[in-house]
């Protein structure tokens, strides 16, 4: 790295040089060594991966996973072809929405609601941080004992309002619910520290001039503000659409996809038929696999465009 | 809490300074229903954290009594903590994860400045692809490449490795992105003036830009230190004897190995949120810059 200092020389010339960083700059080639470090970390586990996922999917695997010949595009209809992939889809789709609006919502009640002078904000704000200690396993186990059926503390308290004990986990029609909660409650203090940045960035006098124009309460928020905060919603739409995505650890350890698959989402599925069980069918894994990186693609091409338009437009 | 943050156009900026306002209070019914409902999400939002903290120290009659009890009635009992450690090698696991963190942290910072550095400092030839080629891994969902990595570790003989853990997390997009947010703001007479005194490329790297950029670099340390703590997917698939493991998996397995036991699988929790609740109570302006850096408008 050192025979890209300048040399003495070189520093003796500033003042002519009309664009004097040119001059001293390492060459173009000498430069790109500074980003070699994380190139060759992205090659060896991004790129090269990804070209091998899309490889993997056309190929057939033996007992051990090995690639043995080629199969086109038979994983890929075979995938769409099996109900249960539809339904893998219609739960990941469901898990997605069950898990990015509430914390949106709530995250957004949150952020107004400190927003207003009250004693105690810091309090509140650092009470509010306390889940992001927890990791998706931590989480999970903890939402797991709450939730059991005989001895939840969840059962135990609605029991004093006459519910009968449900059996959050082990029920098809409340299992995904309950995963979902638990994602939301890691992803609440996120959106509210984001949408907290948003509404500390709105002007004061805008503020002032609505109220001026008679607008308030409920009026105020939904016709003034939300439109001034529309970028930071749109942004944890997207990124939190990404990560619920992604998420495999809450519906691990809570539910191995069950019962009756009603939370096996894309993600879990690509376990399931990869690593679950020794299962090792590599092939038909990296098809979904493909199919998760299409999704997520589209998603985040979809933010690139909007917000550039966005940026654009104010 | 890996994150896959996505970059906004533009750098992140702190929550601005509250300045006293009539705008921002309402008065009367408003506010008490403001209190309510922050009382509410406060009860509802902190009781996870609450119960598996005092669930952990609650006696098997406590603790598995019907209707509940949210107080140890019987007494704190440590035992729970003590059968956690029977059950799983908490020190050893505790030492695995501490050695992936502490890993990635510097393997990410590393990569990063070097990095950002040049992206924003140095004249490169197609600087907007690199940058581009850089970001880009921020979009490729890991679960998507997760098979073939798999199969890479598994042909290199890493299985149960630490490196193996490691490895992968050793640069990230996001810490790219951060950190060359942070350096487009950096005044440029200063690298002028720099060189003026002769400081080369690396000097003025290392021992001007990265000292007066350290709290972006702190933020991104702290993000890479959750993020490598707290990961499953990947540990899970990649160790499969208890010692080799990290405590993500260990107390994952405390419950599957008893789960009518929930104390000592609470405790198993306790111990493993230590050092990430000590992060979050006394790093949290980190915490806090980190995690809202993609979020600017």
């Amino acid at each position: 790295m050192t025979t890209t200092a300048p040399t003495p020389a070189a520093v003796g010339k500033v003042g002519e040089a009309r664009r004097p960083r040119s001059r001293r700059e390492p060459g173009s080639w000498g430069a790109v060594v500074y980003l070699v470090p994380a190139l060759v970390v992205f090659v060896a586990f991004f790129f090269f991966p990804l070209g091998r996922s899309i490889y993997l999917s056309f190929q057939r695997s033996d007992l051990f996973g090995r690639p043995r010949g080629f199969v086109g595009v038979e994983h890929y209809t075979d995938l769409f072809t099996d109900p249960g992939f539809g339904k893998t889809l219609l739960v990941t789709l469901g898990f997605t929405l069950l898990t990015v609006i509430p914390s949106i919502l709530i995250g957004l009640v949150l952020a107004l609601a400190l927003q207003e002078r009250i004693r105690a904000v810091r309090f509140f704000r650092t009470a509010f941080a306390l889940p992001f200690a927890f990791s998706v396993a931590t989480a999970a186990v903890v939402f797991g004992v709450m939730l059991n059926p005989a001895t939840g503390v969840v059962n135990g308290l609605l029991s004093y309002v006459g519910v009968a004990p449900v059996g959050w986990l082990t029920e098809p029609s409340t299992a995904l619910l309950a995963v979902a909660a638990t994602s939301v409650w890691m992803q609440v203090g996120y959106n509210l520290l984001v949408l907290s940045a948003g509404l500390g960035a709105v002007p004061d006098d805008v503020l002032e001039a609505a109220r001026l124009d008679g607008a308030s309460g409920l009026r105020l928020q939904t016709g003034v503000v939300l439109p001034l905060i529309s970028p930071q919603l749109f942004f944890l739409a997207v990124t939190g659409t990404v990560q619920a995505l992604q998420s495999f650890g809450q519906i691990h350890i809570l539910t191995r996809g069950g019962p009756d698959r009603s939370t096996q989402t894309l993600v879990y599925s690509i376990y399931d038929v990869a690593f679950a069980n020794n299962n090792s069918n590599f092939g038909a894994g990296s098809a979904q696999a493909i199919v998760l990186l299409v999704v997520v693609l589209a998603i985040t091409a979809f933010q690139f465009g909007f917000l550039q338009r966005k940026v654009f437009y104010s | 809490m890996a994150t896959a943050t996505s970059p906004a156009p533009t750098a992140a900026r702190p929550p601005a300074a509250r300045r006293p306002t009539s705008a921002r209070h309402r008065s009367g019914g408003g506010r008490v229903l403001n209190y309510v409902l922050l009382g509410v999400l406060f009860l509802v939002l902190l009781f996870p954290v609450y119960y598996g903290l005092v669930g952990s120290f609650m006696s098997p009659s406590d603790i598995n009594t019907f209707p509940p009890r949210l107080w140890p009635v019987s007494g704190f009992v440590a035992e729970n903590y003590a059968n956690a450690l029977e059950v799983i090698p908490l020190a050893r696991q505790y030492l695995n994860s501490a050695a992936v963190a502490v890993l990635v942290v510097v393997g990410q910072l590393v990569t990063s400045v070097l990095a950002a550095y040049a992206l924003v400092f140095l004249r490169i030839r197609g600087r907007r692809f690199w940058f581009a080629l850089l970001l880009s891994t921020m979009m490729i969902p890991w679960e998507a490449i997760i098979i073939p990595n798999y199969l890479a570790m598994a042909e290199l003989g890493l299985i149960n490795t630490v490196a193996a853990l490691a490895l992968p997390y050793l640069a990230a997009g996001f810490g790219v992105f951060l950190l060359r947010q942070a350096f487009l703001t950096f005044p440029m007479e200063l690298r002028d003036a720099a060189r003026v005194d002769g400081v080369g490329s690396f000097g003025f790297l290392w021992r001007i830009l990265v000292p007066l950029t350290r709290p972006t670099i702190a933020a991104l340390g702290v993000w890479s230190f959750l993020s490598a703590w707290n990961m499953y997917f990947w540990p899970l698939l990649i160790t499969q004897a208890p010692e080799n493991q990290t405590i993500q998996i260990g107390i994952a397995q405390l419950q599957s190995v008893d789960a009518n036991d929930p104390g000592m699988v609470l405790a198993g929790v306790v111990l493993a949120l230590l050092p990430t609740l000590a992060l979050v109570l006394f790093g949290q302006r980190f915490i806090v810059r980190g995690l809202t850096a993609g979020s600017g408008r």
